[in-house]
């Protein structure tokens, strides 16, 4: 084997002088940035020149009155989403996978992949139309069959349940493709002698195509236990309203109210600073935990 | 059919209710779009009265004729419209930049580790969004529409699918164009490009998306609503409920049409760009998703 060098290896530093200058000014000036959350933040003198506070904004955020249920929101939100997006595209997987009608199989996958490319605005608009509980046809035809309106968006116990559902409703599909991949991977021998020693369709999934799906289940749920911290800004954003603050208000939410709209530019950073130390924890974890059991690297 | 005639009753039940489960699934991603769509072509007294289901009563496109000769509307569409045309060649242009040259091995490219891990380091920590917005201040980019495309010019997570794409392709060919005395920039773009097309198609497709849904950014850093681009608008007149329409009376002399009508006119409107590249996108996508979440 011969070690081939390009002659010139600077242009590769040329080529990624650009990157390297717009990810340093946008992405690693806002990380030191984090200083804010220990200074008195005074807008002539700005984020690295005011003065320090020491731990006030931290001792002040453990005060707030919300914080641990905006905390146990967040956790519970993205528990459900991260068990039911391991679940559900699963199944269907595995259904679409028994399928032999093409067009069929195809028109499906078209379908349900959809809602994934739409925004959350877009959705926001579809979901708080058709969930409505006087006009929304969900809610109408819940009526004709006799059942008392559900205030989907507006009651405080359904929702978290509401977001889980309109989760899954965007993203099954998509969360079925690495499945379905996987699935195509299957060496057909296997099928073949498993034909062969008489096992039926049913043993054939239980033993064949299940066990062939697992390692894939486990990598993608690892990855997401490192976003347990996102339990969907912009989701939440547009579907809630003051009435579901109590079960529905999220970290990135609260964050966005106190620094946005109540101007608490130094409290708003030190419980963005708190959701990124920890979200750093559970990544690095993860990404440790993939690798070792599944070989997984990003790069 | 024969197959299916032959199978044992027990496969029939299962392939029946399989086919149900699968066809109700899909049916419930496509009604709430099409509930939608109806309401949007149907008169408002029909909406109202809760008639329309799956096809519009009272069909007419008043809700259309307001909405398209809306200012603010049109306005902030053609901002989304060349935020996607300026900002995803831009996207393009450095993920390539930035991808190839991570797909060397450390003895061609001696630096690659630190860089990668320069990049990478973006993906698991954050600043938070106050620095986030005071830096963007900083620069100058507040109201400005290259606030909307400088910030997000580094796709990272794209960077990574494209890098491992470059790293599947077989070395040889690059290596017998380097005997035959290719520099980078030709190994770059007559081979390594070349031979992406359909990992690059797919991050195209990505960007577009992603520059078209984005929403925050518009909302957080224009602080004048004519620079809002299509989603920020959107969010402001359809999602954000206490900006009704009922404030301008100038609606109500147009029998056709209500609150319920129009909103359901401009979800469909933004909705249109993304159904057109959407063919395009699933023709490609799985393989370039795949390819980012599988690669060993």
């Amino acid at each position: 084997m011969i070690k081939l060098k390009f002659r010139n290896e600077h242009i590769f530093h040329l080529l990624l002088l650009p990157g390297v200058i717009l990810v340093l000014i946008y992405n690693y000036i806002p990380m030191a940035g984090i200083v804010m959350a220990f200074k008195r933040f005074s807008p002539s003198k700005g984020m690295f020149g005011s003065p320090w506070a020491g731990w006030d904004h931290f001792v002040y955020m453990l005060s707030m009155p919300n914080i641990y249920q905006v905390l146990w929101n967040t956790i519970f939100i993205s528990a459900m989403k991260i068990i039911a997006l391991a679940v559900v595209p699963v199944v269907f997987a595995l259904l679409l996978n028994e399928v032999k009608n093409r067009l069929i199989k195809r028109s499906v996958q078209t379908i349900v992949y959809f809602p994934h490319f739409l925004s959350w605005i877009i959705l926001g608009g579809i979901f708080i139309d058709i969930l409505s509980p006087s006009e929304g046809i969900v809610n109408r035809l819940l009526q004709s069959i006799g059942i008392e309106p559900v205030y989907f968006l507006g009651d405080k116990s359904w929702f978290p349940f509401t977001l889980v559902g309109t989760e899954i409703w965007k993203e099954f599909g998509y969360g079925m493709i690495v499945y379905l991949a996987a699935l195509a991977g299957v060496d057909p021998s296997l099928y073949e002698s498993a034909v062969m020693d008489g096992a039926g369709r049913w043993k054939q999934t239980l033993h064949i195509t299940l066990p062939n799906l697992v390692p894939m289940m486990v990598l993608m749920t690892i990855l997401s236990l490192g976003n347990v911290l996102n339990a969907g800004f912009d989701q939440v954003f547009n579907l809630y309203s003051p009435q579901v603050y109590v079960s529905g208000d999220i970290i990135d939410t609260l964050v966005y109210r106190i620094g946005v709209q109540d101007a608490q530019y130094e409290v708003a950073t030190a419980v963005g600073l708190f959701k990124s130390v920890v979200s750093l924890l559970l990544l690095s974890g993860s990404y440790a935990l993939a690798y070792r059991y599944t070989d997984y690297r990003i790069f | 059919m024969t197959a299916f005639r032959k199978s044992s009753s027990g496969r029939k039940a299962f392939v029946i209710f399989n086919y149900m489960v699968l066809i109700g699934a899909a049916l419930a991603c496509l009604l709430p779009i099409v509930n939608i769509l109806a309401i949007s072509f149907s008169s408002s007294s029909a909406v109202g009265s809760g008639a329309v289901r799956l096809w519009p009563v009272g069909f007419n496109v008043d809700s259309y004729k307001y909405v398209l000769g809306k200012p603010e509307f049109i306005t902030s569409f053609l901002i989304s419209v060349k935020r996607v045309l300026v900002g995803v060649p831009l996207n393009m242009l450095l993920t390539i930049c930035i991808a190839y040259p991570l797909s060397k091995d450390k003895a061609q490219f001696k630096w690659r580790s630190l860089y990668v891990w320069f990049f990478i380091m973006t993906m698991l920590f954050s600043g938070g969004l106050i620095p986030w917005y005071m830096t963007i201040k900083a620069t100058g980019l507040i109201d400005s529409f290259w606030a909307l495309i400088l910030p997000g010019a580094v796709p990272i997570f794209n960077v990574i699918l494209l890098l491992n794409f470059f790293r599947s392709l077989p070395k040889e060919i690059e290596e017998a164009a380097v005997i035959d005395g290719a520099n980078v920039w030709t190994a770059l773009w007559k081979i390594a490009v070349p031979l992406s097309a359909p990992a690059i198609a797919t991050l195209v497709l990505f960007c577009i998306v992603t520059h078209w849904n984005s929403w925050f950014e518009g909302l957080m850093l224009m602080n004048n609503p004519d620079n809002y681009p299509l989603q920020s608008y959107l969010q402001t007149v359809i999602v954000n409920r206490d900006m009704t329409l009922a404030t301008s009376a100038d609606w109500r002399s147009m029998m056709n049409i209500s609150d319920r009508t129009t909103k359901a006119a401009q979800v469909f409107v933004a909705t249109v760009p993304v159904l057109l590249v959407y063919p395009f996108l699933q023709k490609y996508f799985a393989e370039g998703i795949v390819l980012g979440s599988v690669k060993g």
